[in-house]
């Protein structure tokens, strides 16, 4: 089976059960992506495919054959942070770091969706223009769970990249 | 998981073509994987779906919409034409799950998905709709989150979905595939069964029958609502949900459309809570009658009793809404 992950095609042979994230974490080693429910829950193994983030977990490798799949190693390294990496960095966005990679990545496909003019469960109106104050924040990103609740900060961070973007 | 063949289908006659009483489709995989990596359900095939051309909305002549069964929960909900004039649609389905759920679960699988009853996911217990004739932990245990209408013996589960409930409400018909290359018009109202002496049976779908496209008629006269109640104000499933539309003329209820979630097997509706409202003028007596039809038969099994008045007033809540002064 071959992917392309991050712009670098990846050949693997594995398991047909094997989950999206499987195939990163343990096949092709790109760990940044993290297990945490495994169940679609949590939200730590998100990924952006084809532009859109998904739960990496409930979702088969060979699925996602044709699929331009981005990782967190993708969006940027220790040398080159991108503006929402380094956003987190600066509001101490994360205690732990478990589920920063995944709430990184749902991050940025989520600040596009908004731009779209996606409406969420508390825009008031369904038309109209977004704007990403804390509670359309808060709404957006509840799939992605931290368990040290460092939910303020990593607000802050995305309200901040969000906001120098619009 | 136990393993399984995998095939992709590159049409929907190449799907129903590859499919057999052991194949499950796969759109989002967001259900069936959850379920498969539990082996409460193992599927010896896996059809693929994800890549068939049924991802579009499309006007009808008629002025309603054909949703294809592979449009995700996103598109549906992020549609214009759905925000402008199905807003209890888009409501709904911004209501479920979360934003990376919505990207890849699909129409059809969100009709399709399966209970949330934690004995249903625990193959250690009990339960008639995983393992039929062994029993149900749900009567005596932890039923919280279980039915109050519509249920059996052998099962008190609830259909989880929020996208279904608004579906109800607006009278969708669900268009599908054979096996043998018939297509089937199903409206809404027949789709569901309830779980009688068959729980494992959840929807008048042959096996290897694949949903195409939902229809929607054109769009309904009134205001539109989705009150969803949960646990926490997110991510979370429905405890009780309400769809209604509804309009109002000359000082009364000329239309009305109520579909409830979280309360049965299937996204419930009963014409007599729409007989007790229309032609009246809306008032706290004529609400209250609307709930005292939906509740007549309801039951609960003791840690859901609390759906009773819960549902009750979520839909006298949403009632004062669709009906109240537009200010
Ligand atoms: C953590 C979590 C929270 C959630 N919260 C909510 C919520 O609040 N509200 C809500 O409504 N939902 C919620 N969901 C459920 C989610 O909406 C469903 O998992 C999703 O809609 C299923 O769609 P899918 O395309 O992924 O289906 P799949 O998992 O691919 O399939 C589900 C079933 O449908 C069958 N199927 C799929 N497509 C077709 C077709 N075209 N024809 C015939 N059969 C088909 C499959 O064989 C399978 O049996 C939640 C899920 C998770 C994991
Ligand atoms: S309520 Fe239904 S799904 Fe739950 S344990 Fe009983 S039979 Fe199983």
């Amino acid at each position: 089976m071959q992917f392309t992950i991050n712009g670098q095609v990846h050949e693997a042979d594995v398991d047909i059960r094997t989950s999206l994230l499987d195939l990163a974490r343990e096949h092709l080693g790109l760990t940044g992506s993290k297990k945490g429910c495994d169940h679609g829950q949590c939200g730590a193994c998100t990924m952006i495919v084809n532009g859109r983030r998904i739960n990496s977990c409930l979702t088969l490798a060979v699925m996602h054959q044709d699929d331009d799949i981005v990782t967190i190693e993708g969006l940027g390294g220790p040398d080159a942070l991108n503006p929402l990496q380094r956003a987190f960095v600066t509001h101490d966005a994360f205690q732990c770091g478990y589920c920063t990679p995944g709430q990184i990545c749902s991050a940025t496909a989520m600040i596009e969706e908004a731009r779209m003019g996606w409406p969420s469960h508390v825009s008031e109106r369904l038309d109209g223009d977004v704007i990403l104050d804390n509670d359309e924040i808060s709404e957006r990103m509840s799939g992605n769970i931290c368990r040290c609740a460092a939910y303020p900060n990593i607000v802050d961070a995305i309200r901040e990249v969000a906001e120098a973007g619009a | 998981m136990k393993t399984f063949d995998y095939a992709r289908a590159d049409s929907p006659e190449a799907a129903v073509a590859a499919a057999d009483e052991e194949t499950r489709f796969i759109a989002g995989g967001t259900n069936l994987l959850d379920l498969m990596k539990l082996q409460v359900m193992t599927p010896a095939k896996l059809v693929d779906i994800s890549r068939l051309d049924l991802n579009r909305i499309e006007d009808m002549d008629e002025g309603g919409l054909r949703i294809g069964a592979l449009v995700a929960n996103s598109d549906l909900a992020a549609d214009t034409r759905v925000r402008s004039r199905y807003a209890v649609l888009s409501r709904a389905l911004l209501a479920g799950a979360s934003g990376q759920l919505r990207n890849k679960a699909s129409t059809g699988g969100n009709l399709l998905q399966r209970t949330r009853c934690y004995y249903f996911y625990d193959t250690a217990s009990r339960c008639n709709k995983r393992e039929p004739g062994s029993g149900c932990d749900a009567r005596e245990g932890f039923n919280r989150i279980h039915a109050v209408l519509g249920t059996s013996e052998q099962c008190i589960a609830t259909h989880p979905g929020d996208m279904p409930v608004a579906m109800r409400a607006l009278d969708v018909v669900i268009v599908t595939l054979k096996k043998d290359g018939d297509r089937r018009r199903i409206p809404i109202a027949d789709f569901y069964r309830l779980p009688g002496d068959t729980p494992q049976i959840e929807t008048v779908l042959y096996p290897g029958e694949l949903i195409t496209h939902v229809e929607l008629p054109p769009a309904p006269r009134g205001r539109q609502i989705y009150r969803k109640v949960r646990d926490r104000a997110s991510y979370a499933f429905a405890l009780v949900s309400v769809a209604g539309i509804a309009s109002v003329e000359d000082g009364r209820i000329a239309s009305a459309a109520l579909a409830f979630g979280g309360l049965a097997h299937m996204p419930w509706r009963d014409p007599a809570v729409e007989a007790a409202l229309i032609g009246q003028p809306p008032s706290t007596e004529a609400f209250n009658a609307a709930a005292d039809a939906l509740l007549t038969g309801a039951r609960g099994f003791g840690h859901n009793d609390f759906k009773l008045p819960l549902a009750r007033r979520t839909l006298i809540a949403v009632l004062r809404d669709l009906t109240g002064d537009a200010s």
